[in-house]
């Protein structure tokens, strides 16, 4: 049987030998940290912008602006990651070096999300501490505030989740560009988009977006039928499901 | 030892592996033959476990590839030219393929100077030719210094030089006692290389014989006579026991006959011959032929007719043109 640690290794050099996977990777950060930063200072300016029907001032989601695109950016990274063996055909010789292909999939999914949970803690303390520094003294926040700590490790889990999520669909669909084309709609546009049709409104709380987004929040928004942690749990279950889904088809269909 | 065990695949309703059971011998290059969509590529993705057989297996040494730990130390194989990520350098891809199967890092070095790719090592895939994309790809076979090695058609699309480097590296992998295993739509390139053949034809195996006994079958050869004095001709043969074959544009053919022995013959009879000439039939054409019969069996039996367009090919449905 294929050795595990090996195999992981094999992984890592995978991922870092290609300039897509690691820009990708790289440009979470950037996005994150830099709207975040031109928010706050907006914000220090303009405080009373934000804080519009009686909302108290948010300083960690004024700060966390920028997550919203950096989702989209650990997307991405986590489809290359997974999806460059598809369009290259590399996956049979990937699949012929380790052909126990759940090893193959679990030092995939090691690999990305432990790179993914260290790229985004690093972005969400960095984008938190920069947006704090920007809105200065008056209006800032600190850690040791109330769900503060909570919301900032949270968002780095959520990003994390999100990243797996898409490998796991993209070893599900075998293509790059299909994966986007289903990843991104699913969790940047319908979402909002349903939450305004009121029939399905009660549905979309539960989707990927929604429920691991709850933790990022200090002040709640939406008024949501869960607490942050089960959210995330919920969240969670849909990558679960997407990386089950991924090895079922992996293990089954002739590569 | 590599054994098919009535091994069968079948996409829909098309049958791309039918029933073939063989062994690869050790030590030697067997040549896996047969005409494009013969189902090789199927055959050899089955035997790495990339394809699900539909019914029968492969064991490798009386085991499932799957079964097997680093499988890359136990069999090497070139499937594509260029299943290499564009944007990974030649270096790179054999790293990481080598950390798989825990193949220390030096032999990364090692593999790249004995395919000549030292040079664009640090190159990403993107630029390579298809040449270059070859290479690499054998780089990565032979990378965990394998038993068994397995290409899939490798000199396709390669330049002269291309495949003179290939033919050679075959020949010295096998004189070090290797296992090769190496798929081709040409017999001439096999006749080169080849000490076993193997050859299928629709997914069926036709032949699995040593290559000198494919010779020996089916090198025929003749010698053709061309003279204006046919009927001549015919009676002077036909006086010395010997039979002759009608052959192309009026000549005629005496299979195995003796060049000396017929132009003896012509000068006693007084009759002028234009052309005396010693005839090989190519082991070409021996492998033509016996793919072509199989092709045309399995169209007749096995495949069910396309649904007629309305009027299309009326003429060819008369009574008495059935095939």
């Amino acid at each position: 049987m294929a050795v595990f640690p090996a195999v992981a290794q094999s992984e890592w050099t995978k991922i870092r030998s290609v300039r897509s996977t690691v820009w990708s990777l790289v440009s979470v950060f950037l996005i994150t940290v830099a709207l975040g930063l031109a928010i706050s200072l907006v914000a220090r300016n303009n405080p009373t912008d934000f804080t519009e029907g009686g909302r108290p001032f948010d300083a960690t989601a004024i700060s966390f602006i920028g997550v919203g695109f950096g989702r989209l950016a650990i997307v991405v990274f986590g489809v290359l990651a997974v999806g460059n063996e598809y369009s290259s055909g590399m996956i049979r010789v990937s699949l012929a070096a380790v052909p126990q292909r759940g090893t193959l999939l679990a030092a995939k999914t090691a690999v990305l999300g432990a790179l993914a949970l260290a790229a985004s803690l690093v972005t969400v303390f960095v984008a938190f501490f920069v947006g704090q520094a920007a809105l200065g003294g008056g209006l800032s926040t600190s850690l040791g505030a109330e769900n503060v700590l909570r919301a900032v490790v949270g968002t780095a889990l959520y990003l994390t989740l999100l990243c797996l999520l898409s490998a796991g669909v993209t070893v599900m669909v075998r293509h790059q560009i299909l994966a986007l084309a289903i990843l991104v709609p699913f969790i940047l546009l319908i979402s909002p988009i349903l939450t305004l049709v009121p029939v399905v409104k009660d549905w979309i709380k539960y989707f990927p977006d929604q429920t691991g987004g709850a933790i990022t929040q200090v002040v709640p928004t939406d008024d949501l039928p869960y607490g942050p942690w089960t959210g995330l749990l919920i969240c969670a279950a849909w990558t679960a499901a997407a990386l089950l889904g991924g090895y079922l088809v992996l293990k089954r269909r002739d590569a | 030892m590599i054994e098919l065990h009535h091994l069968t695949k079948r996409y829909g309703d098309k049958l791309a592996v039918d029933d073939l059971s063989f062994r690869i011998p050790e030590g030697v290059v067997t040549g896996f033959l047969g005409p494009n969509g013969a189902g090789k590529s199927t055959t050899m993705r089955m035997i790495l476990d990339l394809d699900r057989p539909t019914s029968g297996e492969v064991t490798i040494g009386g085991r499932r590839y799957a079964g097997i730990q680093d499988p890359l130390r136990q069999i090497g194989a070139l499937l594509e030219a260029k299943a290499v990520h564009p944007g990974r350098t030649a270096y790179d891809h054999l790293l990481w393929l080598a950390q798989s199967n825990r193949v220390p890092r030096a032999r990364v070095d090692e593999v790249l100077d004995l395919v000549g790719l030292t040079a664009v090592a640090r190159k990403r895939a993107r630029g390579f030719s298809l040449g270059m994309g070859q290479r690499l790809g054998i780089a990565s076979a032979l990378l965990a210094d394998p038993q068994t090695l397995m290409f899939d058609e490798p000199v396709n699309g390669l330049d002269p030089e291309g495949i003179l480097w290939i033919r050679n590296l075959m020949k010295r992998l096998a004189s070090e006692g290797r296992t090769v295993f190496v798929s081709s739509h040409l017999m001439s390139e096999m006749a080169l290389t080849a000490d076993h053949l193997v050859v299928i034809g629709r997914g069926r195996l036709l032949a699995d014989l040593p290559m000198a006994e494919f010779i020996k079958r089916n090198s025929r050869s003749s010698v053709r006579l061309r003279t204006p004095h046919q009927e001549q001709l015919l009676d002077a043969l036909h006086g010395a026991g010997l039979r002759a074959e009608p052959g192309p544009d009026g000549a005629w053919e005496v299979v195995d006959g003796d060049p000396v022995v017929l132009g003896d013959l012509a000068a006693a009879h007084g009759v002028t011959l234009h052309e005396l000439s010693p005839q090989q039939a190519s082991l070409e054409e021996a492998f033509m032929q016996m793919t072509a019969d199989s092709v045309e069996y399995h169209m007749g039996a096995a495949a069910p007719a396309p649904p007629p367009v309305w009027g299309a090919g009326w003429n060819d449905r008369k009574p008495g043109k059935e095939s």
